[in-house]
């Protein structure tokens, strides 16, 4: 039997299909639909459809705010996590000779990541505190007289935790694009009197482009989606746009929690798509 | 650890078992000969699963009450806000649901759970009229807020609405509850703390934090800043719109001033920022403040009587609600267990916690003289104090914060609530969050 290349082609995305409906489609259609009903404060919804939990999240400067910092916080793990996950990652592939070995130590980046990410964001807690590791000791040294307070329940921590958290976000697909890079390119570049600083600008940064893109995309939807940390870090010193829906379901406002919660997915789509149109990483990947 | 050393004086076992009896006939399933055995064939199959938060539901109390009623209990922690999100989205996945007075009344308006006949409590004459009245020997317990009180009746076994005043109905069976304050350090700050307005105080710039629950955070702000007479609140429990501003904008100044060092979430939390010294006064429950205490580090829970129409407690109350879905036997365990609960041992159980029992008469039984006297009386402790699991805690001679149990239920000024305005205050919680 033979089949036309229709239903071949419906078969070959099936199993992608069988996962986004259930799980994406139907789950966002759900919340679209709750996000223009109405509520009547007590946790009951009822239809009358309206787009005025919209206009009302649009025309609160609380929801600027609350971007601002999300996006804030996207952007420094972003530059932190990929310059790290970069390093890292070239150290492997070009300064560790043996392929046993680098495949070793790419296991031992791991390591940290087989505990929870709240054990490991806590445990930032004892290190940066005022009377934490740090004040103690630079204390002791005699190099401050008083606890450095920006180092706990401030943006730095947030984001030394974030970091700490994704890093191997960029590390991982980084790696993987690196070590497809056909060394001899790098030698025939060297023997053509290339500089170092060339061969990275020409070489190794555009063929490693497509890792840092997937990367990026973790990182910025797993930090625009979180609250967990920036609640716990910055000791509640600021507020995230998650957190601030998470607490409207608190008193029971679905509807309004769940535009907010479109708003959200429409902007990670929009930084994702913005992130594939720099990097064409289906084309990347192929070559 | 100073078990209780009083037996009851009916076997556990034996008194469950005619209760168990006795209900089984109540509900009309007519064999009654050698029903118990029937009975107790029956109840193995079946499984409770209560649901709520941690401090209220604890499994070695369900492991408690499944060993002397024969079936089983399961125990599931939420917090506050997805329990009650849980019970009304998932009513079927809960059988026992542990509500506060405000969750009780959206509760019961959205109609997952059915009234509980107070005909069926055993212990309900025994209950301490602050739920049952509104009262605590003669003076009226405060209605600012939702009130365990205000919140317990219904008129009908399936009104949607609170009834105001006595009935024969019930939302839910209080459990235990507590009294709200600040907890602070005594070595770092100068005096003794009696006034909610200390913890806005400049003097502690960077070294104070608050409760970060927008619901009840916003109730202690408002005690500080009617304290400090910046404010007067028409009804703390339900502010206006204006109250909500102005007490939001209070917070925004003193947080850009560098005022709060952090604020808190969960009980953890508290004890880790106070025990680490980040901060030396926050607002705080009774057993944070234990907690820092056994890590041998100085901890007092200020005793914020009421005094000229300010200051007193914020209080909080948790109740057992019975989900609509359950009948027939099912039912009738649920309140075999609940009816476990007002026994004395959970009375005695979470009064080891600094919590207290609404059948204290019962679980007076279950505790020695000592635990009675430091925990209710707010004597000194004639011999060293344990926590429930025989954690020494305090040396004897002790005498807890706030004195006796009396005075510090009368000092309650406000009640946990779920405000008219929540949503906007929500938003507003948040301003302060991101200023």
């Amino acid at each position: 039997m033979k089949l036309n290349r229709n239903a071949v082609g419906w078969l070959n995305v099936s199993p992608l299909l069988a996962v986004m409906v259930p799980f994406f489609i139907v789950p966002i259609i759900v919340v679209f639909i709750a996000s223009i009903m109405q509520t009547d404060g007590f946790g009951g919804m009822f239809w009358d459809p309206s787009l005025e939990n919209y206009s009302y999240i649009f025309k609160s400067d609380l929801t600027y705010r609350l971007y601002f910092e999300t996006v804030k916080f996207a952007v420094l793990t972003l530059v932190f996590s990929a310059f790290i996950g970069f390093w890292v990652a070239h150290f492997l592939v070009f300064h560790v000779r043996s392929k046993l070995l680098a495949m070793g130590l790419f296991l031992v980046c791991t390591v940290p990541f087989w505990t929870s990410n709240i054990i490991r964001m806590i445990s930032w807690i004892p290190l940066l505190g005022k009377e934490g590791l740090i004040n103690r000791a630079l204390i002791a040294m005699g190099a401050i007289q008083e606890p450095l307070e920006f180092l706990l329940y401030s943006d730095f921590a947030v984001v030394v935790a974030y970091v700490h958290q994704l890093t191997i976000f960029m590390i991982v697909p980084i790696f993987n694009s690196m070590a497809r890079i056909d060394k001899r390119v790098v030698e025939a570049a060297v023997d053509a009197g290339a500089s170092k600083f060339d061969i990275m600008r020409y070489i190794i940064v555009p063929m490693s482009k497509s890792g840092i893109a997937l990367g990026a995309i973790f990182v910025v939807s797993i930090v625009m989606g979180d609250f967990f940390v920036v609640k716990v870090m910055s000791g509640g010193g600021t507020a995230s746009v998650v957190g601030a829906f998470y607490e409207d379901i608190g008193v029971l406002q679905y509807p309004s929690a769940a535009a907010s919660a479109i708003i959200l997915t429409i902007l990670v789509m929009l930084m994702v798509a913005a992130i594939l149109r720099i990097v064409d990483i289906r084309k990347e990947i192929t070559q | 650890m100073t078990k209780s050393t009083k037996t009851p004086k009916l076997s556990r076992r034996g008194f469950i078992k005619a209760g168990a009896a006795a209900a089984g006939a109540a509900a009309g399933s007519g064999a009654i000969t050698g029903f118990p055995t029937i009975w107790a064939q029956e109840i193995k199959d079946i499984e409770l699963r209560h649901v709520g938060v941690s401090y209220s539901v604890v499994k070695a109390i369900g492991d408690q009450a499944a060993k002397d009623l024969g079936f089983k209990v399961t125990m599931q922690n939420l917090d506050t806000s997805a329990s009650i999100n849980r019970f009304i989205t998932q009513p079927n996945t809960v059988d026992i649901c542990d509500l506060e007075g405000w969750q009780a009344k959206l509760a019961a308006k959205r109609g997952v759970i059915q009234g509980i006949e107070a005909k069926r409590i055993k212990q309900f004459d025994n209950f301490l009229p602050i739920f049952t009245k509104g009262e605590l020997d003669g003076s009226q317990i405060a209605n600012q807020g939702i009130s365990p009180y205000a919140a317990l009746y219904l008129e009908k076994k399936d009104s949607t609405e609170l009834h105001d005043g006595v009935a024969d109905w019930l939302t839910n069976v209080p459990q235990v509850y507590n009294a709200d304050s600040i907890g602070y350090r005594p070595d770092l700050v100068d005096h003794p703390v009696t006034e909610w307005k200390d913890l806005i105080d400049p003097k502690y710039k960077g070294k104070a934090a608050i409760l970060d629950v927008p619901a009840i955070g916003i109730m202690d702000a408002a005690l500080c800043m009617e304290s400090a007479g910046l404010i007067d609140y028409g009804d703390k429990g339900n502010m206006t719109r204006e109250e909500i501003d102005k007490t939001i904008d209070i917070l925004i100044d003193l947080k850009k001033s560098g005022h709060f060092r952090a604020t808190w979430t969960t009980f953890d939390q508290s004890v880790q920022l106070m025990a680490a010294g980040e901060v030396i006064i926050q607002s705080m429950w009774s057993p944070a403040v234990a907690a820092v205490r056994t890590k041998e580090i100085p901890c007092i829970y200020a005793p914020v009587n009421k005094k000229n129409g300010k200051e007193g407690y914020r209080g909080w109350c948790n109740g057992m609600g019975l989900m609509n879905h359950l009948e027939g036997k099912k039912l009738d365990a649920a309140y075999e267990y609940i009816n476990w609960y007002l026994e004395g041992w959970q009375g005695a159980f979470v009064s080891r916690y600094g919590y207290y029992s609404p059948v204290p008469s019962t679980a007076k039984n279950y505790m020695s003289d000592t635990e009675w006297a430091y925990w209710y009386e707010g004597k000194p402790a004639p011999e060293a104090i344990s926590d429930p699991y025989g954690v020494p805690m305090e040396p004897a001679g002790t005498v807890r914060d706030g004195g006796s149990f009396v005075e510090r239920v009368t000092n309650i000024s406000c009640w946990n609530t779920l405000m008219d305005e929540a949503a906007y205050m929500n938003k507003r919680w948040n301003d302060f969050k991101v200023a």
